[in-house]
């Protein structure tokens, strides 16, 4: 049965590439571009003996992923412009942080939206400035806006009106439980600033964000690439602080449990004490890895599964309203 | 996706997948004298699927998906699974073509050159070039061409000629011998029958030709022409690409060369004799 | 004072056709299509930023513009602004 293994071997091992039969090319790289990992596997690659056919695809792969950085680095400095006559501190997440940074973690990733994070109590000179450097809202709703300002850590969607592209501001990661939140102004004070005045999350806030996402997205949709995410970050920085950081921020059976599914995808270097398994964990495997040769998307049980599981733990309203609002949002 | 097939159209191969035979019958029969993928390796993939597994038999409806999709886009009645199949390897090309600037544009090839017609749905491009392939050109496309920004040179893409409403008549009388499709009535865009194209563009689809001559053609209007300058072509054909954004540098580069270095003229007429006329008096004299 | 900083010219692709110039804008991917005095005022602002006043001169000066209007020059500059191809600095 074919699954996201040839992936994550591929992108583990890539001169395991060679045992490859054109069936197999076929599926490595429908499910490559499913998991939004073409362009990383395209990297990954680059050099290696393969047929014709395979290396122009991955040529392009590349040159796609080049141009999405483009993009949103672009995206970056036009939000950086509009917000940096307010003085405040302006923390990139995510791809756009990794491509900004120059770490291994960018490398032909697939870039969406611009993701940023500033102090709560700048929200509203935030969302004004934008608002005046030609961004708008993605639905302007008087009901939902105020839902989503209440329980989101977020501001509702930005989109700018001409590059249509979108941003979202934010004031902490992602909160796990109503009780353990994030230390919104640890993530901020320990940032690290960037040449052009951006910032970035310190290392070991990046993989607590990481690792955030991985397990609060209720689905768990883009786990290879989040675990890809975990795994070069701790291939660059390494874990040490990564535990205790983690248990500040009452993310620590989240980052452990991002760890170990990195080192088993992808052989991540972590202790020794870190790769232990629990009973959950198996899932969460096959949940991963669901994908069939066409690239999609398999294992419906488990993914329902998780899907019901997200909404029964503790799932803030938050999420929910996130989910809707984006579901309203691409039927617009 | 229990049926499946493999095709290649000019420099892309598709693997095409279904949840019914119908589809990929009808595909291996019309494109049965093209190649298969280079390599076995398909560029992209479609998928042509029930929304839930009893409406693969209860009034069965074909969702189109694939590398890159659409999201809630309509499906097609299966009748019409032909019509999804070539949407469907449409769309991956529309979405994700990163290699080739994607003209929308129909193309034609002699003594190496190619001549491009493209405009708006209806304008009559993919009429006359299937018309000018009747007269002994070389049909390159009749829906995108591909112009390659490390040469500069157009590729074919020889799908099946779409044909809707009244030229499915004007062709079946100008090619009586050629193969065509099943006729599908009550399609989103009328009646559609698919061409296949002959044996020389089949044969020939991998060669590409220097660019010669853009067209503009109009149809419904008395005969008249006018030279189009590149500031104007150059924004038309922005619009009528889908991944010029997505080339970056190397579409800009392409295309400006493009407008700078191949003449364009806008074309009006009434009706096909006059336009194949026009067209190739424009050609000789450009 | 308010400056204005043009996209260095390294990052610009400019091609002048006849009706109208194109220029590629390497940072950011986007195609502008643009007309007088956007390539003007973009090469008066290639060698260092200018506050208004000062581009307003040099423009009037190097390609002898007829209606050297204040105002119109604000809103060309504002939209360039918006397009990324020229930065606002403010003193702070």
């Amino acid at each position: 049965m074919t699954d996201g293994r040839i992936l994550a071997q591929a992108l583990r091992d890539p001169v395991t590439i060679a045992r490859l039969e054109p069936a197999g090319w076929t599926a490595l790289l429908a499910i490559a571009r499913a998991e939004q990992l073409i362009g990383t596997l395209a990297h990954r690659l680059e050099g290696l003996p393969m047929p014709g056919a395979a290396a122009r695809i991955l040529a392009d792969a590349r040159a796609s992923a080049a141009q999405g950085r483009t993009a949103a680095l672009w995206e970056a400095e036009m939000a950086r412009r509009a917000l940096a006559p307010l003085g405040m501190p302006v923390i990139l997440l995510k791809g756009t942080a990794y491509a900004a940074a120059g770490l291994a973690a960018g490398t032909g990733r697939s870039i969406g939206d611009l993701d940023i994070l500033v102090p709560r109590a700048r929200f509203d000179d935030a969302e004004a400035a934008l608002l005046a450097a030609g961004w708008e809202w993605v639905k302007p709703d008087p009901y939902d806006d105020r839902y989503y300002r209440r329980w989101m850590h977020e501001l509702p969607p930005l989109i700018h009106r001409e590059r249509d592209r979108m941003i979202d501001v934010h004031h902490t990661i992602l909160p796990l439980t109503a009780r353990i939140t994030p230390d919104a102004d640890a993530l901020i004070a320990d940032s690290v600033a960037l040449a052009n005045g951006l910032r970035v999350l310190s290392p070991e806030d990046m993989l607590c964000h990481a690792a955030a996402h991985l397990m609060a997205d209720g689905d768990l949709a883009g786990g290879m690439r989040n675990l890809w995410d975990v795994h070069c970050l701790i291939e660059e920085f390494g874990v040490a602080g990564l535990e205790k950081r983690a248990a500040h921020h009452g993310l620590g059976s989240a980052v452990a449990r991002a760890a170990r599914h990195a080192h088993d995808l992808y052989g991540t270097a972590i202790p020794e004490s870190w790769c232990m398994w629990d009973s959950r964990d198996p899932l969460y495997r096959r949940r991963i890895l669901a994908r069939d040769g066409w690239g999609r998307p398999t294992r419906k049980l488990t993914r329902l599964g998780f899907y019901i599981r997200s909404h029964a733990i503790r799932m803030p309203p938050a999420m929910l309203a996130r989910h809707l609002f984006i579901k309203w949002r691409r039927e617009a | 996706m229990r049926h499946l097939t493999h095709l290649r159209i000019g420099p892309i191969g598709f693997r095409v997948g279904s949840d019914w035979r119908g589809p990929i019958a009808a595909l291996e029969n019309l494109y049965r004298d093209y190649p298969a993928p280079e390599d076995g390796i398909p560029d992209f993939n479609v998928h042509l699927f029930a929304a839930r597994p009893w409406r693969r038999l209860l009034r069965p409806s074909v969702h189109i998906g694939g590398d890159f999709v659409i999201p809630d886009a309509a499906p097609l009645p299966l009748a019409q699974g032909l019509l999804a199949a070539e949407m469907g390897m449409n769309l991956q090309m529309a979405l994700g073509q990163r290699r080739f600037l994607l003209l929308h544009a129909s193309a034609v090839e002699r003594d190496g050159q190619a001549l491009l017609m493209t405009g708006m749905s209806g304008a009559g491009k993919s009429t006359l070039a299937a018309l000018l392939m009747a007269r002994g050109w070389r049909l390159m496309g009749d829906e995108f061409a591909l112009l390659d920004p490390a040469t500069g040179l157009i590729h074919g893409f020889p799908r099946l000629i779409s044909l809707k409403n009244e030229a499915i008549a004007v062709l079946e009388r100008a090619l009586p011998k050629a193969r065509f499709g099943p006729v599908l009535k009550g399609t989103p865009k009328g009646t559609i029958r698919h061409l296949v194209p002959d044996a020389r563009a089949i044969a020939a689809m991998a060669e590409p030709a220097v660019p010669k001559l853009i067209l503009f053609p109009n149809y419904g209007f008395a005969a008249a022409e006018r030279a189009v300058p590149p500031s104007e072509t150059f924004v038309r054909l922005t619009q009528a690409s889908t991944n010029y954004v997505a080339l970056a540098e190397r579409g800009f580069d392409a295309l400006t060369r493009l407008v700078q270095t191949i003449p364009a003229r806008a074309l009006d007429y009434p009706d096909t004799a006059t336009a194949l006329t026009q067209v190739e008096r424009l050609w000789e004299a450009a | 004072m308010t400056r204005y900083r043009a996209a260095a010219p390294e990052t610009l692709r400019v091609v002048p056709l006849d009706a109208l110039t194109l220029i590629y804008h390497r940072a950011s991917g986007i195609t502008h299509i643009v007309d007088s005095p956007v390539p003007e005022i973009l090469e008066v602002l290639a060698a260092r930023p200018l506050a208004e006043p000062e581009l307003m001169a040099r423009l009037s000066e190097r390609f002898e513009l007829v209606d050297a209007d204040a105002a119109a020059l604000t809103a060309r500059l504002d939209e360039l602004v918006a397009t990324g191809l020229v930065e606002r600095l403010c003193a702070i």
